[in-house]
């Protein structure tokens, strides 16, 4: 029988029998091709550059003007004081950021609640995080502003008095100079950081408001009969429940943090002094793409640095999918 | 449901939560309101300090208008939408048919291939740049408005494979097996069996990219020079540099290029919802 089937079998094609080991590869050809070209393959492009010095030019034939370098990138970083002032405010940028999850959390507790136009309420609350980072950036910006902002017009209305001075003009004397949050080396990135957890807050409270509506309310109601209540309740029935939230709200707030470029260009654009607010990703830009010239080893270095950084959390975010895969079938 | 329901507590209580709803949404929506204010008033009012006051003079189709006609905004948004829509097309049909192959097909790369979707789509940018500028460059695709959508295209088509693999995985299998059975073409299924189902994966997806891609400002700097190609974002820091001291047009500006996601925002609130959580939190 098995000699017959192979007989009629080879008459028909090999596309026809190998149908579902073929498709898959069809329907994901494309995503593939288009992925690998501008994903993929780049991050290995850029690590291999890391070990290079290159302002980005050709030569007449076409050919890079690359030089080989070694990790001389990466000793050079080492002793480059840029970098770990850069290296430090995103510690300092990821520690704050965890602010999120916490305070979105409170938020979305304080909502949850069904009174009419709560869904207005809630929608508005999310405003902040639909909004571009380069709009939030300008807002915080002018908000923060001693002469004009809102930060100057209160500080001014408690701090200061108003007087003419001698030439006739309206001048203000105040008892404490006026705070330059974005200014200030010292206060510039928390002042930045500030801006933007605003949109995170939001993110990190939409992520709870949608958990807690699939918390189990027998539960709820069980432990609240056995008397539990308040933050117990919180802590030892709800907060379980809303792990996947959690999660979630993590992981997008580490890749927030890390990723914070839009605000810092807008904001300050790495200053005041040497670089005080320069994070990696700005850094790496501005080294890259700068005006005395292109140095795209250099650059390619802090970015591997970077992308490490990131690599712990996308293991572990890949680890976790992979346990609910397994636990899936 | 947690917190115990209002409705359930004392009427003083009732009521003093309904009060403070407003309240505290005054307060958080601070730094937006302040800027909307600025938007409307007059130059008067800037040059005078009056920032924070009541308006002296309502100037708002005026600033708007001057928006428009004193720079190059509408181009800006144009190109904008111009980079944005070609994004979310390409990326959510590329997307439909990886997903359907990642869901559906059992392969022994399936999932490190999944794998490779979802940490595409988290990582640094910063770790592309150098590269893809530099390909941009070789190809032609510098500073055009192509070379921004493909990128983009590219770049969510991981976040959306992610998304549409886990929604058709959660689909019922039966339904391919029985189309299969009956002897139903591979990719009739993909079309008549499957597209009619991922429709709330497409819409959700839809608004999510829209909303990333209009408001990207990285590569858009990386991408283009000068300003013929350069969306709305790039633009509004351009404005900025322009406008010194007329706070009033910058603050109109920075609002124009918040509404259209804003307006997607509000148009799709479930979809989107559903978007951000990665199908995660049901």
């Amino acid at each position: 029988m098995a000699v017959t089937d192979t007989g009629t079998q080879s008459k028909q094609s090999w596309l026809k029998r190998n149908k579902l080991t073929v498709t898959p590869w069809v329907f994901l050809a494309p995503a593939l091709c288009f992925f690998a070209i501008y994903v993929v393959i780049p991050i290995f492009e850029s690590l291999w550059l890391s070990l290079y010095e290159w302002n980005g030019l050709y030569d007449a034939d076409g050919n890079s003007t690359a030089v080989w370098v070694g990790f001389d990138n990466y000793v050079k970083l080492w002793g480059d004081p840029k970098f770990w002032t850069s290296l430090v405010n995103n510690v300092i940028w990821l520690v704050m950021f965890m602010l999120a999850v916490p305070a979105g959390l409170f938020i979305a507790l304080f909502l949850n609640q069904s009174v009419p136009g709560m869904r207005l309420y809630k929608s508005l609350f999310f405003f902040p995080f639909v909004i571009s980072q380069v709009v939030v950036g300008l807002i915080f910006g002018w908000f923060y502003n001693p002469d004009f902002g809102v930060v100057g017009s209160l500080w001014k209305a408690v701090y200061c008095e108003e007087t003419v001075n001698i030439v006739g003009n309206l001048t203000f004397r105040c008892s404490a100079p006026v705070p330059d949050i974005l200014s200030s080396e010292t206060w510039a990135t928390y002042g930045i950081i500030l801006a933007g957890l605003w949109p995170q807050i939001a993110y990190c409270m939409i992520l709870y408001l949608t958990g807690l509506n699939n918390v189990a309310s027998d539960q709820i109601e069980a432990a609240r009969l056995d008397g539990a209540k308040g933050w117990k309740m919180l802590w030892y029935v709800v907060l379980p429940q809303l792990r996947p939230a959690t999660f979630i709200a993590v992981v997008v707030t580490v890749i927030g943090a890390l990723r914070s470029f839009d605000m810092v260009a807008i904001m300050t654009g790495g200053g005041p002094g040497e670089g005080s607010t320069n994070v990696l990703a700005y850094y790496m830009y501005e080294t890259a793409i700068s005006e005395y010239g292109e140095r795209y080893g250099y650059g390619s270095a802090i970015a591997t640095v970077l992308f490490a950084i990131m690599l712990v959390y996308i293991s572990y975010f890949l680890h976790r999918m992979y346990q609910d895969e397994k636990g899936g079938h | 449901m947690f917190p115990r329901p209002i409705e359930k507590s004392s009427p003083a209580r009732r009521v003093g939560y309904q009060a403070f709803l407003p309240v505290a949404l005054l307060i958080w929506l601070l730094p937006l309101l302040a800027i909307f204010l600025t938007s409307i008033r007059s130059a008067v009012d800037i040059n005078s300090g009056n920032v924070f006051g009541w308006p002296s003079q309502f100037r708002m189709l005026e600033n708007y208008t001057a928006v428009f006609t004193q720079s190059d905004a509408a181009k800006y948004m144009l190109n904008s939408v111009l980079i944005t829509v070609p994004s979310v097309a390409i990326s959510v049909t590329l997307a439909c048919l990886a997903g359907y192959a990642l869901a559906i097909y059992r392969f022994r790369v399936a999932l490190p291939l999944f794998f490779l979707f979802v940490a595409g789509n988290f990582i640094p940018f910063q770790i592309l740049m150098v590269p893809v500028r530099d390909m941009s460059v070789q190809s032609g695709l510098y500073n055009t408005i192509a070379g921004q959508f493909l990128f983009h295209a590219a770049f969510q088509t991981g976040f959306c494979t992610l998304f549409m693999r886990n929604f058709i995985k959660a689909l019922p299998f039966e339904l391919i097996e029985s189309a299969r059975v009956e002897g139903v073409k591979e990719w009739r299924i993909f079309v008549f069996v499957v597209l009619p189902l991922v429709r709330p994966a497409i819409a959700a997806l839809a608004v999510l990219i829209f909303t990333f891609v209009w408001n990207d400002f990285f590569w858009a700097n990386v991408l283009t020079q000068g300003e013929a190609v350069k969306p709305i974002t790039a633009g509004v820091r351009a404005l900025n540099g322009q406008f010194v001291n007329n706070w009033h047009l910058v603050s109109a500006a920075s609002l124009m290029a918040a509404v259209p996601p804003v307006m997607m925002f509000f148009l799709m609130q479930k979809h989107f919802i559903a978007g951000l959580t990665l199908g995660a939190v049901k």
